[in-house]
C-alpha cells in the first residue's frame, strides 16, 4: 500500500529536514497550555509573585553601578550608569535564561517524554515564549525608567530604536539555538549542566553589557565576536543615543543567530528519537 | 487495516555511558563501520547490545482489541513505547491510520502546583485532546473522578486516591481511533479499578481499536479478542485470546519432565545460586503433576548454592489460571528455619492441598532472610487437581466450585 494512505509512519530515523512543523501548528493548544504552565507555576507560592521579574534586573544593575562604575570607574559611554547597565542586563537576562532553561529540556522532561508523544519542540518553544513575556514586562520597566531620564537629562534616542523587534527575534533564535544544541548534547554528557552557567557568566564579561565597545580598544574584536554584543550595542544606541552601531557587526550577529538556530533545531530533531534510551 | 507493523526491532545498549562509549559511538557514526556490534543473547553477561524486540510483524484491523502478553522483560512495554512514538525503533516500519492515544501511565505531565481544573486541560492536551474537546467533556471528567469540591485546589494537596482518579478520568475520556494502554488499570482501590475496567470495556465496545498490555489474565481475557505472545523480544504467537493466554501460562512452566530446570528460566537471579530441579510427587510418592483432590503435594527442590546462609526463605505461591495468586506458603509461617550450604541443597516440602479441582501454577522463590531473592521462578510448576480423591469416597462432592480454595471450619448444631 502507498505510504500516503497512512497518517503516521514510524521508522528508525527521520530525515533531518523533516521538522514536522505542521504537527507543531496542530498542537497550538498544547503550546499555549505549556506556556501558561511555565508562567503560572514559576511564581506560585511566592510572596512577591511576578514582582521578581523586576527585582532581578534592578538589583543586578544596581550592583554593577556601585561596583563597576563606582569603585571600578569603568566608562559607561556618558550614559547614566544605572540606565547603562539596566539596558544591557535586560536583553542579556532574556538571552541567558532562554539558553539556561532550554539546555536541560530533555533531562527535565524525561518523565513526560518517556510516557507520551507530542512534538518535542513544543517544550523549548513554550519556554521561550514565557521568557518573552518576562522580557516584555522587564522592558516596560526599562521604558518607565528611560522616560524619567529622557525628561531629566540628556539622552537622545534615535530611529534605530525601531530595530528592537529584529533584535528580539535574533536574540530568541540565538538563545533557543544554543539551548537546543546544549540540550541535545546533555543527553549523553551530563557535564553540560555544569558548563552552562559558567559559560554564560564568562560570555557576560566578554560582552558589551559591561564593557562598551568604544572602550575595548584593540580587544574590540573579542567583544564583538560575542554575537550578543552588537545586538546590545544597537539597543543602547537606539534608545540611549550612545554606543557602537555598525550594520556589519549587526549582520554578523543576525547571521550567526540564524545559523545557530537552524543547527539547534536539526540537533534537537536528531536527538529526540531515541533520547529516552540514552539519558 | 489500521495498524501495520513490519520487521520492528529495538536494540538497546548495555553498560554505562562514559567517555569511551561516547568515543566509540563517534567513531562508528563517522566511519559507518560495524566495529563494535557484539550482541548479547540475553542469557549471559557481556556483549554491547541486546535486542529487546526483534522481527515483530503483525497488523491490526479497525475495532480489534489486542492483548499483548508475555513475561517481565519479554518486550511488551518496549513494543508499546515504539508504537506510541516515545522511542524510535532500530529497524522496521510502523504505519498507522488515525489518531493514537497512549496511556503508558496515568497523570503524565500533571503539575503539582496547578489546580485540578488547570491539570485537566494540560493533561488532556498532552494526551492529544484539543481545548474544545476537553471543555465539552470537562463536567464528565470531574464527575467520573468524583472531585467536584476540590477542582480549584492544587493537585499536590490531593490524596493519592483523588490524584489517581482524576488522572484516570482524563485518560478515560480520550477518544482517539486507536488507544494504547499499559497496565494503568492497576491503580486505585478495588471499586475504582472495577469502574476503570468497565470504562475500558465500553470503550472497546464502541468499535475503537485498543492495544492492551497487562499481567492480569482475567482483565485481558475479559477485554481482548486477540492476543500476541512475546518471549525474549520475539513474537511467538498471534491468535485468539484464549489460545494465547493458555500458551502463555504453559510456556512459562519451562520445567523439563524429569523436574530439572534449564538455565535462564529465572525471573530473577542474584547469581549466588540456582534452583536446578523441582520434583513433584503424590501421596504414593509417585512422580506426577496430576493430584487427587484433598491429597498432599510433595515437592523436592534442589538449590545449588555458591554461598552459605544460616537462615533463608523458601516461598511457594499458588496461582490460578488467570495468573492471580490465591495462596502462599513460606517456611517462616510454620516457624521452620532452613539454612543454605555451599553446593547442592535439597528441600522437601509437603503442601497441604486445599485447592478445588482445576489447573494451577506455582511460583517458587529462594530468598535471603531479608526477602532479597536468590532465585525466583515464575509459573514453573503446573498442577492439575482432579475431582477424584485418594479413595472412591473422598472425591470433590459438588459439580460446581466457589473460589479456588476449600475452607475448613468447626460446625456444630446448637
Amino acid at each position: 500500500m502507498d505510504n500516503k494512505d497512512w497518517d503516521i509512519i514510524i521508522t528508525p530515523k527521520k530525515k533531518w529536514w523533516d521538522l514536522q512543523l505542521k504537527e507543531i501548528v496542530k498542537s497550538k493548544d498544547l503550546l499555549f497550555l505549556f506556556f501558561r504552565r511555565d508562567v503560572v507555576s514559576v511564581y506560585k507560592q511566592t510572596l512577591l509573585g511576578p514582582l521578581w521579574f523586576f527585582i532581578q534586573p534592578i538589583l543586578s544593575s544596581f550592583a554593577f553601578t556601585i561596583i563597576l562604575s563606582g569603585f571600578g570607574k569603568l566608562s559607561t559611554d556618558g550614559i547614566p550608569p544605572f540606565l547603562f547597565y539596566l539596558s544591557g542586563m535586560i536583553p542579556w537576562g532574556y538571552f541567558a535564561t532562554v539558553v539556561q532553561n532550554n539546555s536541560n529540556t530533555f533531562y527535565q522532561n524525561q518523565n513526560v517524554f518517556g510516557k507520551v508523544y507530542f512534538p518535542r519542540l513544543l517544550m523549548p518553544f513554550s519556554l521561550t515564549l514565557s521568557n518573552l513575556l518576562k522580557f516584555a514586562l522587564q522592558f516596560s520597566l526599562f521604558l518607565a525608567i528611560w522616560f524619567y531620564y529622557l525628561v531629566n537629562s540628556s539622552i537622545t534616542p534615535n530611529i534605530t530604536a525601531f530595530l528592537l523587534p529584529l533584535n528580539l527575534i535574533a536574540m530568541s533564535m540565538l538563545g533557543l539555538g544554543i539551548g537546543l544544541i546544549l540540550s541535545s548534547l546533555s543527553i549523553r554528557f551530563r557535564d553540560i549542566g555544569f558548563v552552562v552557567g559558567f559559560f554564560l557568566q564568562l560570555a557576560l564579561y566578554m560582552s558589551s553589557v559591561i564593557i562598551p565597545v568604544s572602550m575595548a580598544g584593540k580587544y574590540k574584536w573579542i567583544i564583538l565576536a560575542n554575537p550578543m554584543s552588537a545586538i546590545i550595542e544597537s539597543f543602547k544606541y537606539g534608545f540611549l543615543g550612545q554606543g557602537y552601531f555598525s550594520p556589519s557587526a549587526l549582520a554578523y550577529s543576525y547571521g550567526f543567530a540564524f545559523l545557530v538556530f537552524m543547527a539547534g533545531i536539526v540537533a534537537f530533531k536528531k536527538a529526540e528519537g531515541t533520547f529516552i534510551d540514552k539519558i | 487495516m489500521i495498524i501495520s507493523v513490519e520487521d520492528i526491532g529495538k536494540k538497546y545498549r548495555l553498560g554505562e555511558y562514559n567517555l569511551r562509549s561516547a568515543l566509540s559511538d563517534i567513531k562508528q557514526s563517522i566511519f559507518k563501520s560495524k566495529i563494535e556490534t557484539a550482541e548479547n543473547d540475553r542469557t549471559q553477561a557481556g556483549g554491547k547490545y541486546v535486542w529487546a524486540l526483534q522481527d515483530i510483524n503483525f497488523s491490526v484491523n479497525s475495532g480489534e482489541v489486542l492483548g499483548i502478553i508475555g513475561k517481565n522483560g519479554a518486550g511488551k512495554s518496549t513494543l508499546l513505547k515504539v508504537l506510541s512514538r516515545v522511542t524510535a525503533p532500530s529497524t522496521g516500519i510502523i504505519k498507522i491510520r488515525g489518531r493514537v492515544g497512549s496511556l503508558l501511565e496515568v497523570g503524565t505531565g500533571f503539575h503539582p502546583d496547578l489546580t485540578g481544573r488547570e491539570n485537566i486541560f494540560l493533561n488532556g492536551a498532552i494526551l492529544g485532546m484539543s481545548k474544545i474537546e476537553i471543555r465539552s467533556k470537562f463536567d464528565e471528567i470531574v464527575d467520573f473522578a468524583g472531585i467536584q469540591k476540590y477542582i480549584d485546589t492544587p493537585v499536590k494537596r490531593y490524596s493519592s486516591g483523588m490524584y489517581v482518579r482524576l488522572a484516570f478520568a482524563v485518560a478515560a475520556h480520550l477518544e482517539p481511533e486507536i488507544l494504547i494502554v499499559d497496565e494503568v488499570l492497576a491503580v486505585g482501590d478495588a471499586e475504582f479499578q472495577e469502574k476503570c475496567v468497565g470504562k475500558m470495556k465500553s470503550v472497546s465496545g464502541e468499535g475503537r481499536t485498543v492495544l492492551f498490555v497487562s499481567h492480569n489474565m482475567g482483565t485481558i481475557r475479559s477485554l481482548c479478542t486477540r492476543g500476541i505472545l512475546l518471549r525474549n523480544g520475539k513474537m511467538v504467537l498471534d491468535s485468539n485470546i484464549e489460545t494465547a493466554i493458555d500458551s502463555y501460562l504453559k510456556t512459562n512452566a519451562k520445567r523439563l519432565s524429569d523436574g530439572s530446570i534449564p538455565e535462564g528460566a529465572s525471573l530473577q537471579n542474584s547469581g549466588d545460586g540456582r534452583i536446578t530441579s523441582i520434583k513433584t510427587s503424590d501421596f504414593k510418592n509417585e512422580a506426577t503433576s496430576d493430584f487427587f483432590y484433598n491429597s498432599p503435594i510433595h515437592l523436592e527442590i534442589d538449590f545449588d548454592s555458591e554461598i552459605e546462609l544460616d537462615r533463608a526463605l523458601i516461598g511457594i505461591q499458588i496461582k490460578n489460571s488467570l495468573n492471580e495468586s490465591i495462596q502462599d506458603f513460606v517456611n517462616v509461617y510454620d516457624n521452620v528455619n532452613l539454612g543454605v550450604r555451599k553446593g547442592r541443597n535439597t528441600y522437601k516440602v509437603t503442601l497441604n492441598n486445599a485447592m478445588h479441582p482445576g489447573k494451577y501454577y506455582l511460583n517458587i522463590t529462594m530468598a535471603r532472610f531479608n526477602g532479597v531473592p536468590l532465585d525466583s521462578l515464575e509459573s514453573i510448576v503446573e498442577l492439575n487437581i482432579s475431582n477424584m480423591g485418594e479413595t472412591a469416597e473422598s472425591g470433590y462432592p459438588f459439580a460446581w466450585y466457589n473460589g479456588y480454595l476449600k475452607g475448613s471450619a468447626t460446625w456444630q448444631q446448637a
